[in-house]
């Protein structure tokens, strides 16, 4: 395989580009957009990141083996529903918060089951469950909203570290990027992950229970969104059923902005952490011009279309490139 | 009921005595959910009188036609193994501006405001189409994209305001409720719509070459099938239904603003698959997403009358999907095995 220092070389020129635009957009910001550079609107730039990038962590494995979970953000505000009925019911926090990640996994589970033991495409699947998780949390909460939390957690989720612009979940946040990048890139599981990506029967082959090991990501999936479901909750003192609407989107934007392919076996997760950055650089800076959520939604979709189609329309280029080049050279 | 007998249409398929069996399995697909309605329809009905009055059938036949004919898009871009999931985005975009449009100009008659809903449509299928056709990506993840990006148009151009229904003129709403011979205008271009599509799939060159392309691409491309071309056609007419059901939509609610038909791409995805449409495209007839259309609406209507909470359509939309989608792998895993063992004989 000659071509593999070559395309590690493209991988890094892609994250490398995504780093690129994201400091750009951080400097153009900083100039342009009023309140941008302070250390306020830093805080809240990361604290509207954190669910993004969770999710996006256990999604990079996901698409990068070739599939898709589209119900991440139904499984987000079901927990959200839940975590604000437990509540309601009397249950102490430091009981409902575990239940709430495992109800997450749950939900990945059943994805996970009929993906891996039925055999059914994941994209049906998950635009299944995404109705189905989404139609259940209005179950359990109706329109309503819960809003009592202690304020000893809500005020953690939403506090800094040391009264500076660095907001306490960040941490957590960092580990758990560590966590999944040294899984993804420095072990078994990682190169199992790649290899379902690349091939899925040569990896059967080679002795990788792609099944399994797709089953467990789902399951992680579910239960990193039940999580982030606990801590959208948190940060908003609000438990509602349609916590997260639209969220998949932004996270899958995200995931390919960072050069993950969609034909699976590509990607690396730090591109993927540059590309949550960028996008969430962009909305932040869309959102202090006035601009809504909904019309941010032009913004993200386009984003995702771009970036599905730029490796594409690079690859195409390369290849014309080269025919040329081997036209041009005379035959010694 | 209005259920149409036509028989089903099924894909030529490549083994020809496999013909029976796909025949079969749409025609069990077909009679299921003609079964479903029976009972729903019946157990509704014995709980609640009212729910075989003359308004509340009017209401379910208006509510299926405008799914019926987003349903109808939908199943022809299933069929050549895409999907289109911008179609909720697109008839809101319709909507929004063909309510614009009457608002600021009553005098203009009613097939104006038809074709500028095509129009619109037509634009935004055509926008995906080239998506798809030419940045040779997964058309789940482009329709992901304008899905959303369609829907911050309305809002953008929207600003927070509604149309409302007495800002409308009243030939135009008239066209959302009244009939003609009987039944109401919505249901008969729903009909029209219906008839077109299924006589094209099964008997045009055109829609044989749709199921032939969903089968497998790679074959349809050395059978010398314009499969570029097609695919463009496909969500070129899945738009413009998009956006003609907008004018049906605004014509019918009266009341626009940008969130209409936010999240209806699910219940117009459940309708294909609940009628049989496959995922992997190559199968399905639009005969079976009307029913699946009729199907959800009548679920939904049932589910008010028996006074039960809202909320469980949605959940029942997506455990549908998933039933849907089950039962397809069941039978295609079957169909594998008796293929297999009748090869095996020879």
């Amino acid at each position: 395989m000659s071509d593999r220092g070559n395309r590690l070389g493209r991988l890094l020129s892609w994250d490398a580009a995504v780093v690129l635009v994201t400091v750009l957009v951080l400097i153009v910001a900083s100039g342009a957009v009023e309140n941008f550079g302070t250390s306020r609107n830093f805080t809240f730039l990361l604290l509207d990141l954190l669910p993004i990038a969770l999710v996006a962590l256990p999604m990079t494995f996901i698409i990068v083996t070739g599939e898709i979970d589209l119900s991440v953000a139904s499984t987000l505000g079901l927990t959200s529903a839940v975590m604000g009925s437990l509540w309601n019911a009397g249950l102490p926090i430091e009981t409902i918060i575990p239940l709430c990640i495992a109800l997450g996994a749950v939900l990945g589970a059943l994805n996970g089951f009929f993906v891996t033991v039925l055999k059914l495409p994941s994209l049906a699947v998950t635009i299944g469950t995404l109705a189905l998780y989404r139609g259940l949390a209005f179950v359990v909460l109706g329109d309503s909203a819960v809003a009592d939390f202690p304020r000893v957690y809500t005020s953690w989720v939403t506090g800094t570290i040391g009264d500076g612009p660095i907001p306490n979940v960040l941490i957590p946040l960092i580990v758990a990027a560590l966590i999944f990048g040294v899984v993804l890139h420095a072990t078994p599981i990682g190169r199992g992950v790649f290899a379902a990506g690349a091939g899925e029967q040569a990896a059967r082959f080679a002795g990788i229970r792609t099944g399994r090991l797709k089953f467990w990501l789902y399951v992680v999936s579910g239960a990193v969104a039940g999580l982030a479901g606990v801590l959208w909750t948190l940060r908003y003192s609000s438990a509602r059923a349609d916590n997260g609407f639209g969220l998949e989107l932004a996270v899958v934007a995200a995931v390919l902005l960072g050069g993950v392919s969609i034909f699976g076996g590509k990607g690396t997760l730090p591109g993927v952490l540059a590309g949550v950055v960028l996008l969430a650089t962009l909305q932040n800076a869309l959102r202090l011009q006035d601009v809504s959520n909904e019309a941010l939604n032009i913004v993200t979709g386009v984003l995702l279309i771009v970036s599905v189609l730029l490796p594409n329309i690079v690859t195409s280029a390369r290849t014309a490139v080269r025919r040329r080049r081997q036209l041009a050279t005379p035959e010694r | 009921m209005t259920v149409t007998k036509e028989a089903a249409v099924t894909s030529q398929p490549t083994v020809h005595s496999g013909r029976s069996w796909t025949a079969n399995v749409l025609k069990a697909r077909e009679s299921g959910i003609v079964l479903a309605l029976i009972v729903l329809v019946a157990f509704t009905a014995t709980q609640n009188s009212r729910f075989l009055s003359g308004q509340s059938i009017r209401d379910i036949l208006l509510g299926t036609a405008i799914l019926a004919v987003l349903a109808v898009g939908q199943a022809i871009v299933m069929i050549t193994r895409n999907i289109d999931l911008s179609v909720g985005s697109v008839l809101g975009l319709s909507a929004f501006a063909v309510g614009t449009l009457m608002k600021d100009h009553p005098g203009l008659p009613v097939i104006a405001a038809v074709l500028v809903g095509l129009v619109f449509g037509a634009v935004c299928g055509l926008v995906n189409g080239a998506l798809v056709r030419f940045g040779q990506v997964p058309a789940l993840v482009v329709t992901l994209g304008t899905l959303y990006a369609y829907r911050g148009v309305s809002y953008f151009w929207a600003g927070g305001q509604q149309i409302n229904a007495d800002k409308l003129p009243a030939s135009f709403l008239d066209f959302g409720t009244a009939s003609v011979l009987g039944l109401p205008w919505l249901v008969l271009i729903a009909l029209l719509v219906l008839v077109v599509a299924g006589i094209v799939l099964r008997s045009y060159r055109a829609g044989r070459e749709l199921y032939a392309m969903g089968s497998s691409p790679q074959a349809a491309q050395l059978a010398g099938i314009r499969v570029g071309r097609n695919t463009s056609a496909a969500f070129l007419v899945s738009g413009a239904l998009a956006g003609l059901a907008g004018v049906l939509f605004a014509a019918r609610f009266g009341t626009v603003d940008a969130a209409a038909g936010t999240g209806y791409e699910l219940n117009v995805v459940a309708a294909a698959v609940v009628g049989g449409v496959a995922v992997f495209g190559g199968s399905g007839s639009v005969w079976g997403a009307g029913l699946g259309a009729l199907l959800l609406t009548v679920i939904g209507s049932a589910l008010a009358v028996l006074d039960i909470n809202q909320f469980w359509q949605q959940a029942i939309v997506g455990a549908l999907i998933l039933l849907a989608i089950g039962a397809d792998r069941l039978v295609a895993v079957r169909v594998a095995k008796a293929l297999k063992k009748r090869d095996s004989h020879v």
